[in-house]
């Protein structure tokens, strides 16, 4: 029977009435149109379909949508504020972290819980962060340096401020 | 990979719960973090006609101390559990325990209640569970009960839980620095081929064992073994009878031969590694 969920999409509140079994991956790109949310391997393990729930990073392939009624869902579509990519974002685009791309949104989301979780310290605390992240073009040296990047961004921001 | 339909029931408190489990039956399914029951339900191994999501109910969410143990809210996180200043000061075991789970994402969500009642031959908390003697508290029709770790795994995905019940707090002693959690995993998923969990305590050393058969256990072989002595040579001797007793699965990613060799291993180096840390 389907019922209705509500919660907030990269800010924007969205309303719904869908069956409990839509995983939230697919509430994502079929019912917001979201689509830069990627379906990967569909068993919880490469982390394309990662996105913030509540601020805290998940894998959107492993949770039905109504698990996430009432929450603030951030999707790879609104990390960009005003034309401006995101630290990690643009960490991404200057170091090379992508090759095909497919995994990249996953990433990039996983990215950015690990920066504000403040566990971006090495690069191996970065590899350990990712560990749910595959990269089927085995970039992940660039990756690890794109997020370093971000990082380094991130702290020269605090310096000036 | 849709799962089959079913009707979603949100219980806010466990009374809630255990009257739609009185209800539905064998029809209904409970739904923690998801992380176990959801990819069994895309491969339709798992079809519950009701799934009653107690993941939001905020009264099994915790961790303190109470009556000299530490107790834990069956619906606490992975990460809550691996973070927890609180365990890391007066239970390591179990934050260490956490922090091997799956990878950050999968320990976001997860849930130490819902792990333990799914009962995967090779999740991480069962080791863990028996070599601190845990106590698992479960809500039923009848009020709750408190099942001991060694009682509860049954078998293969098999707990001691009634259908009508559900967990709703774990509880565990306080322990010395003296403890460790070794495994070898299987890459992709971080499940445990073999992961052991040890507890050198004054009153005695305890062993737990996952991933080597159809459900976790505890090593006796090697506790009698050890009798107290932990020198190098004790345990390197002891560590031979961790699959004593036992019968070790085979899969694509591990013969049974192989799994019984990394029991021994990663039973001396836990044994190893508890020792270094007193």
């Amino acid at each position: 029977m389907p019922i209705p969920v509500r919660l907030r999409v990269n800010n924007t509140p969205r309303e719904h009435t869908i069956e409990p079994r839509v995983l939230l991956v697919h509430y994502l790109r079929d019912h917001c149109n979201l689509t830069g949310t990627h379906v990967g391997c569909e068993t919880g393990i490469c982390g394309a379909c990662t996105v913030l729930v509540d601020g805290k990073a998940v894998k959107s392939c492993t949770v039905f949508a109504v698990q996430a009624d009432g929450s603030d869902v951030t999707t790879i579509e609104g990390l960009a504020t005003n034309g401006h990519l995101h630290p990690v974002q643009q960490g991404f685009w200057d170091r090379h972290g992508l090759q095909c791309g497919y995994c990249t949104p996953g990433m990039i989301m996983a990215s950015v819980h690990l920066l504000a979780t403040g566990a971006a310290g090495s690069r191996e605390a970065i590899a350990e962060g990712l560990r749910g992240n595959l990269c089927r073009c085995t970039g992940y040296s660039h990756i690890i340096d794109a997020v370093q990047n971000a990082q380094q961004a991130a702290n020269a921001e605090v310096a000036r401020a | 990979m849709y799962p089959a339909n079913f009707d979603y029931k949100r219980p806010a408190t466990v009374d809630e719960a255990v009257a739609l489990l009185a209800q539905h039956g064998d029809a209904a399914k409970l739904l923690a973090g998801g992380h176990s029951l959801i990819p069994a339900m895309k491969l339709r191994l798992a079809q519950p006609k009701v799934v009653v999501d107690i993941g939001r109910i905020s009264t099994l969410s915790y961790i303190r101390e109470a009556g000299g143990k530490l107790a834990i809210g069956a619906m606490t996180t992975h990460q809550e559990i691996a973070a927890s200043r609180l365990l890391q000061d007066k239970c390591p075991l179990l934050p260490e325990t956490a922090s091997h789970i799956g990878d950050v994402q999968v320990r976001n969500k997860g849930t130490i209640g819902g792990s333990l009642a799914h009962a995967d031959p090779a999740a991480d908390y069962p080791a863990t569970i028996l070599a601190l003697d845990a106590e698992i508290e479960v809500a039923g029709p009848n009020g709750r009960r408190t099942i001991r770790a060694g009682d509860f795994f049954v078998d293969l995905l098999q707990t001691a839980i009634a259908a009508n019940e559900l967990i709703t707090e774990i509880r565990v002693p306080v322990t010395a620095k003296t403890v460790a959690y070794v495994k070898t995993e299987q890459k992709a998923s971080g499940f445990a081929l073999a992961g052991v969990a040890a507890v050198i305590s004054p009153s005695g050393v305890r062993v737990g064992v996952t991933g080597i058969a159809a459900k976790a256990y505890r090593a006796t072989g090697v506790e009698q073994a050890l009798k107290g002595q932990m020198t190098a040579n004790a345990i390197a001797l002891a560590a031979t009878h961790a699959a004593d007793g036992v019968e070790p699965l085979s899969d694509i990613h591990a013969s049974a031969e192989y799994r019984a060799h990394l029991a021994q291993v990663n039973t001396r180096r836990a044994l190893e590694r508890a020792v270094s840390r007193g």
